[in-house]
């Protein structure tokens, strides 16, 4: 079950390259195995955050005071798009990361966020842009701040920019649902529909091999 | 068609725009099946409906002959899908049985995946299925337990975009060269957040395996859903599949297809047009795969590209490559050649390539594998002779799995190493770390093992 999110004051970090994969936050053979859990944080961001030697790259944003401390992420477009691995919001959520902000992300990690209590959000790219040059000029010092429940975020310089959330993932995030939990309550739904269906679509219910 | 689709699957609306869908079809795989099953005896659930889920081992397992050189981690989790479906009452298709294979392979193969069918798979590229007519997407590791444990899913219904591939193919194109040609033109987001449905007279033309790799794509267009109408192609392609509804059943299961295809006035959020005669054969030159040029092209300059974004992208992605602004693609010497992947491994990929392989030899220094996508593929290619084309042309000729595509199993593309790939993404690393990979379709694959370099294939034709 997900963590509720509220509201966060933190430290942010821009990474504004695009099309930052999810190959590129985690490597597949990290997530090899039935318990990879507890142990991805290090390797978050690892062809990015290590040299070919194993030490880290000093020039590598999340390398460096005070962005080791962030707990946002300001992304360039496209962020999280490629492989469906949820291993890749672990390995943020395991470094601490609690909500990312960009122009666009991935569907598909888009939605493995709000799984886990991470918080994306979407905002137009000048805005994510400017964000970004205002940390920076900051040089990471000021904080970001994000308001779920008033959809709000303010930059280290106090610009407030309010988002856009699809009301009913704003409440599951507020709340902490637990998705599994709830459908399960509307079985008798789910029994039923599938009761109708056998009879309506038969082919689906009854895949057996016969050749 | 993706609305028809869609209302026929509602259990529930849960608010304006978001639903409770049936799922039809679940696929688990070897890496995350598993830990689903795992997950779901630890929260103290069942299954909901095992007779809906359907299991293969295809990424951890090594493609080696008597898969020796599956890793220890592999093995677990071979015995670990074993156990755990075999528990739940799952149907699992396990190695060296007919059935087994890449997971985006076997579905359509064997009638599993069918029109107007709801199928999810912890993979991103649960898209290809759409080739048929199906909705078909991929989910993360909550989502796979979500239904496992409710046959449903909570789901927001996509804006829908329409891409028209007009015209007849080109000498040397491929299906694979359309669907890249459109990832270079609208971009590796240009679909996000749309179900995209392929028309058009190219898309009526091609095969179904043709349509499943366009579809298998769409993910890296940034859809996570892609679909194609069914019509006769469809339906002569799963007769007599072994897991398609047989005699009357079938009857009624053709005549609600036909039903399917988007209205004539159907709207769209969003509609481009292709006209596939001016494509030529497509290779990728970065880390993305809207990095992607036709084959005669130049390798771009950051130099004449004003946006300073964009710019330093071009700049990573040449210094990654190691490749020199300006210069042809063609000519550029490669280490490695991978036929395979759920993009282009079944029976019609491996022939095209094997058309360009006959009677030739792979080019010293180049090692080339061909992976076909499942044990059916795998049979029939023994059957028609193409193991022997490939493997008298020095090709390496392997067990089915996804392989090299990213590279799971431990089979990797050394560091620096440059490849040519028949699969679906060129990202930083994805073939094994440092490794620089070039996706192509499998005749142009085929035909850079050959001359040791990337190749315009349409100078090798026969």
């Amino acid at each position: 079950m997900p963590n509720p999110f509220n509201k966060l004051t933190a430290i942010a970090a821009p990474i504004m390259r695009s099309n930052i994969d999810t190959d590129v936050i985690i490597r597949i053979e990290r997530l090899v195995g039935n318990s990879i859990r507890g142990n991805l944080g290090k390797w978050a961001f690892g062809s990015l955050r290590y040299l070919p030697d194993g030490s880290e790259n000093p020039a590598f944003i999340l390398n460096r005071e005070p962005y080791r401390q962030a707990e946002i992420l300001v992304t360039g477009p496209n962020f999280g798009c490629g492989s469906s691995r949820e291993g890749a919001v672990w390995s943020l959520q395991e470094m601490g990361i609690r909500a990312i902000i960009g122009s666009g992300f991935g569907d598909i990690f888009f939605a493995n966020c709000f799984q886990n209590g991470i918080l994306p959000i979407v905002l137009d790219k000048a805005i994510v842009d400017s964000l970004a040059a205002d940390i920076e000029a900051a040089q990471g010092a000021g904080r970001v701040s994000i308001d779920l429940e008033a959809r709000i975020i303010a930059s280290p310089s106090g610009k407030r920019h309010s988002f856009d959330i699809d009301p009913r993932r704003r409440e599951g995030l507020l709340q902490g649902l637990d998705e599994v939990a709830l459908t399960l309550q509307r079985d008798d739904e789910i029994r039923a529909f599938q009761s109708a269906d056998r009879d309506a679509r038969p082919w689906i219910h009854f895949a057996r091999k016969s050749a | 068609m993706l609305a028809k689709i869609w209302d026929q699957h509602v259990i529930a609306h849960l608010s304006e725009d978001t639903d409770l869908l049936h799922i039809d079809r679940h696929l688990l795989h070897d890496l995350g099946g598993p830990r689903g099953l795992l997950d779901l005896k630890g929260r103290g659930l069942k299954v909901h409906s095992p007779e809906l889920t359907f299991a293969t081992p295809d990424h951890a397992i090594s493609t080696a002959h008597g898969r020796a050189d599956t890793s220890r981690i592999g093995q677990e989790l071979l015995a670990s899908l074993r156990a755990e479906t075999s528990a739940c009452g799952i149907q699992l298709f396990d190695v060296d049985q007919p059935g087994q294979g890449i997971v985006h392979v076997i579905g359509p193969e064997l009638g599993l995946s069918l029109p107007g069918c709801t199928i999810v798979c912890g993979d991103s590229h649960t898209c290809t299925h759409g080739g048929l007519g199906a909705l078909a997407f991929g989910i993360g590791s909550s989502e796979l337990a979500h239904v496992l444990a409710t046959q449903a899913l909570i789901q927001r219904r996509p804006r829908t975009m329409r891409v028209k591939f007009e015209g007849r193919l080109p000498l040397g194109v491929t299906a694979k060269d359309l669907i890249l040609a459109l990832i270079g033109h609208i971009g590796a987001a240009g679909g996000t957040g749309y179900a995209v449905e392929y028309a058009g007279s190219a898309i009526r033309d091609l095969s179904i395996e043709g349509r499943l790799t366009i579809c298998n794509l769409s993910i890296e267009l940034g859809a996570k859903i892609g679909m194609v109408a069914p019509d006769e192609t469809t339906f002569e392609f799963l007769r007599d599949r072994p897991y398609a509804p047989k005699g009357e059943m079938w009857e009624q299961a053709v005549k609600s297809w036909r039903a399917l295809p988007s209205d004539a006035d159907a709207a769209f959020d969003k509609e481009v047009v292709i006209d596939v005669e001016r494509i030529i054969p497509q290779v990728t030159w970065g880390i993305s795969p809207e990095h992607v040029i036709g084959v005669d092209g130049r390798i771009p300059d950051p130099r004449a590209v004003e946006d300073p974004a964009r710019r330093a992208a071009i700049e990573t992605a040449l210094d990654y490559m190691g490749l020199k602004a300006g210069e042809p693609i063609a000519g550029t010497p490669v280490d490695w050649v991978f036929i395979g992947s759920c993009t282009n491994s079944r029976l019609s990929d491996l022939r095209a390539a094997a058309e360009i392989a006959r009677g030739r030899k792979v080019a010293s220094g180049v090692r080339a594998w061909v992976v076909p996508g499942s044990e059916n593929v795998k049979r029939a290619a023994v059957a028609e002779g193409l193991d022997r084309v490939f493997t008298e042309a020095g090709f390496e000729w392997r067990e089915p799995g996804c392989s090299m595509c990213l590279a799971a199993n431990g089979e990797t593309v050394g560091p620096g190493q440059r490849s040519v790939s028949t699969s679906n993404r060129n990202f930083v690393g994805r073939q094994g770390p440092g490794a620089r990979t070039h996706l192509a379709s499998p005749a142009s694959a085929a035909a850079a093992a050959i001359a040791g370099a990337i190749a315009d294939v349409r100078t090798m034709g026969r």
